[in-house]
């Protein structure tokens, strides 16, 4: 059972019809109970940093994601839920987040030809990572995001992809994962990244 | 590289695909969510549902039409047609859309736009734009499918659509729409440059070269055609490879 954590903010059904067109049971809840007893998270979203954080904490789940992932449980954040595992994020201020790697969540910083927010399909440059196995090709995804993660952890990241600059496209650290760009509407490559994650 | 978007568009009419669809062998030609199977598989970037049902008691067939499809497409779904009210955005978002796209309805409530986006995020709220040329080379923006001036400057409002917290211009050339004589790229190229999110290219497309044009010299983003693809006379596979030839990244 994969348990995709409802905080309120964006389209998750998406998420669950992948894992469910896979194969894979798939649960939506905000439930804390639920979330503690999960064998595999995932934190999708779209919306503001700052929106996210504070239902995260004002629920209480923030300490469970944290909980859970030290425990080792696999963890998956897509879009505004990879930005979520770093520090600190500086869309609209300057606010914490959960910390799970290091590094700063920061605005697009490109001459004027290049139109943010970074809306479309783009490559990737990939690592040997499980989350790519059986992926072979050419990998474009689908993103659609006007800010980015800066790591100081250069071993966790597992992709970048080009938009004027190289920027951190998907990361991994121990048990977590994470991709700036949605699998889940990234056609058969990125149902295939799904995949790899729900058999970890 | 940020590749260039090639978008087919559907016209849906109480749950049924209208235009005659023959690029592939379907099993029900007029079934949405065999079409929507097709162009993925053929490699469409996105898709695009156009609800063209009259009645309002036959809108949520639409719904249906959107979730089927989303548990199958595992790409961008942008779904445009009568949407006016941001409860319109939440149940059509819900069922699976990504995106949600707005025209009239933008322009006699540029509310929508705002109220859209705050709740859904601007990723989602596309504002779809019908231009024609004036007679001193400006554009006006049209309503109700193209039939009525609404008085205001097509570039303009798309600037003000860009403020307002529209994700995306889906820029549709009244003059071109039909022609097969290519893209309107002075249109194009005037809207592309005057506002800092993507457009997409609509109206015209007739052969390889419009495509590459388009977004070489109108600077599009995304391009969009319908009774091209749906007739078989290009196939997406052909445009693409044709693009990439022209030196335009595309997915491949």
């Amino acid at each position: 059972m994969i348990t995709i954590i409802d905080y309120g903010m964006g389209n998750l059904r998406s998420a669950q019809k992948a894992f469910e067109f896979l194969g894979f049971e798939a649960e939506i809840t905000d439930n804390k109970t639920a979330i503690l007893a999960a064998e595999k998270i995932v934190l999708p979203g779209v919306g503001a940093f700052a929106d996210a954080m504070s239902n995260l904490n004002s629920s209480g789940i923030s300490n469970v994601i944290k909980k859970k992932t030290a425990d080792g449980t696999p963890f998956l954040g897509i879009c505004l839920g990879m930005q979520l595992v770093f520090d600190v994020s500086y869309e609209g201020g300057e606010f914490e987040g959960l910390g799970l790697i290091k590094g700063e969540i920061k605005r697009f910083d490109l001459p004027a030809e290049y139109k943010v927010p970074h809306i479309g399909w783009n490559k990737l440059n990939t690592t040997d990572n499980i989350l790519f196995s059986e992926i072979d090709e050419d990998i474009y995804t689908y993103f659609v995001h006007s800010y980015h993660a800066v790591t100081q952890d250069k071993d966790a990241v597992i992709a970048t992809s080009n938009y004027g600059t190289e920027f951190t496209a998907a990361v991994n650290k121990d048990n977590i994962f994470a991709t700036q760009f949605h699998p889940e509407k990234s056609g058969d490559k990125g149902l295939k990244m799904l995949r790899n994650f729900a058999k970890i | 590289m940020l590749t260039k978007r090639i978008i087919p568009c559907l016209d849906v009419h109480e749950g049924r695909v209208v235009k005659g669809i023959n690029f592939v062998n379907l099993q029900d030609a007029g079934d949405p969510v065999e079409i929507a199977k097709a162009y993925n598989k053929a490699g469409a970037d996105e898709i695009v549902f156009l609800d063209i049902t009259a009645s309002s008691d036959k809108r949520d067939i639409m719904l249906e039409v959107v979730e089927k499809t989303a548990e199958e497409v595992f790409i961008p779904l942008t779904v445009g047609g009568g949407i006016r009210t941001v409860e319109d955005f939440r149940r059509i978002l819900r069922v699976g859309a990504d995106k949600i796209s707005i025209n009239s309805t933008a322009l006699k409530n540029p509310q929508l736009i705002s109220d859209a986006a705050w709740k859904f995020g601007s990723q989602c709220v596309v504002v779809a734009i019908d231009a024609k040329q004036n007679s001193d080379g400006t554009w006006n923006a049209y309503i109700e499918g193209g039939r009525k001036d609404f008085g205001i400057d097509a570039v303009n409002w798309a600037q003000q659509a860009e403020k307002l917290g529209a994700g995306e211009i889906l820029l549709t050339s009244m003059d071109c729409d039909g022609t097969k004589e290519g893209y309107d790229i002075e249109l194009t190229k005037a809207v592309s440059e005057s506002v800092n999110i993507p457009v997409i290219a609509s109206g015209g497309a007739g052969k390889l070269e419009h495509f590459a044009d388009v977004c070489i010299k109108g600077k599009a983003d995304a391009v969009l055609a319908a009774s091209l693809f749906h007739y078989n006379e290009l196939s997406i596979a052909q445009v693409k490879e044709y693009m990439k030839s022209q030196g335009i990244p595309v997915r491949v």
